[in-house]
């Protein structure tokens, strides 16, 4: 899923400290389930926000509402009847979110109420980490099924480097090297002739470097 | 036991202090209580094994919320007791009155005499 954190009330104040009618707009999807911008979230912000609003003496009117997804068009629709009502929006989606809502709903401002960070698994309640860099061309299945692009510090594609110790990455002894767990794996599933081969280079036009990505499927297109 | 604690506060039940999440803190602020404790079990003694915890983590947040819109965190506050301890219940409430006192009241109650004039 795409991780987020919850941005700092204070911050949040600053962006909207100025406009009189606000939609906080959640999304029930990813940033729900790393408890950032669901619902749940929503309802803190907006109680926050209005007695914030009350304090300072201005009267601000805050609706709620939570989309199943903010990166569809049939799920934004559900709000353009009433967006005009607003003088701003601010959105508790990821990135992708935040900006499918700016474009679709064009002369109204939206800010952004979270952080999004990575593409990553919740390891246990409260950690999550990163496993995914969509370079857009995935090698898993040479690598034991452990990402040496989104896991690696180095992005090594034939590992680990000389600073992998114990285990653990130079950069960060509580990180595990990637390459340290790729070894274990293909061990354990008597694969390890296959550490043995030399990757070739890796094709990197898919990934961001080459600029934005598409993805077109004429075979679902409408 | 016949102990008397102050009538300032109004007691809400709840099946564990587990339940007890951020946004009901915050709506009893909104609502206009001046400042809002809860009472759990002593912390490694919860029933069902971590609820205070959960509870005093969640105080944590709605402090910090409480702080940065203004209202003080001060007024929210966790306390953990043993339930047979009935004398410590009423000092808290005691604690908790004099505190709120301190810090007067819920300046959200201003705010809105100051908009409705």
């Amino acid at each position: 899923m795409i991780v987020a954190e919850k941005k700092p009330v204070e911050e949040i104040i600053d962006y909207v400290k100025d406009f009189k009618k606000l939609l906080i707009a959640g999304c029930n999807e990813c940033v729900t389930v790393c408890e950032a911008g669901g619902k749940k979230e929503v309802g803190i912000l907006a109680s926050a926000l209005r007695m914030y609003f009350l304090n300072e003496g201005k009267k601000v009117e805050i609706d709620e509402v939570t989309l199943e997804r903010q990166c569809d068009h049939e799920y934004l629709e559900e709000i353009r009847d009433r967006i005009d009502k607003y003088d701003a929006v601010l959105s508790l989606a990821c990135g992708v979110g935040v900006q499918f809502m700016a474009e679709k709903y064009f002369s109204t401002p939206v800010f952004p109420g979270v952080n999004t960070c990575f593409l990553g698994a919740a390891e246990e309640r409260g950690v999550w980490s990163e496993r995914c860099q969509a370079c857009g061309q995935c090698i898993l299945g040479e690598t034991a099924g452990i990402c040496p692009i989104s896991r690696c510090a180095k992005r090594l594609l034939n590992g680990p480097c000389g600073g992998s110790t114990k285990g653990k990455c130079e950069i960060n002894k509580d990180l595990d090297c990637a390459w340290q767990l790729i070894i274990d794996r293909l061990k354990e599933l008597n694969r390890l002739d296959d550490y043995e081969k030399i990757m070739p280079i890796k094709d990197w036009s898919t990934e961001r470097a080459g600029g934005p990505r598409k993805v077109v499927r004429e075979d679902v297109r409408l | 036991m016949r102990i008397n604690y102050p009538g300032t506060i109004r007691i809400i039940r709840l099946p564990c202090t587990g339940k007890v999440d951020v946004i009901h803190i915050l709506r009893a602020f909104e609502k206009g209580a001046d400042g809002v404790y809860v009472v759990g079990c002593l912390e490694g003694e919860c029933r069902f094994s971590n609820g205070n915890l959960r509870a005093k983590k969640r105080i944590e947040q709605a402090q910090q919320i409480l702080d940065a819109i203004g209202i003080g965190g001060e007024r929210a506050q966790m306390y953990n007791l043993s339930s047979a301890d009935g004398p410590r219940f009423a000092e808290y409430a005691v604690e908790m009155t004099e505190k709120i006192k301190k810090l007067g009241p819920n300046p959200l109650k201003k705010a809105k005499e100051k908009m409705a004039a």
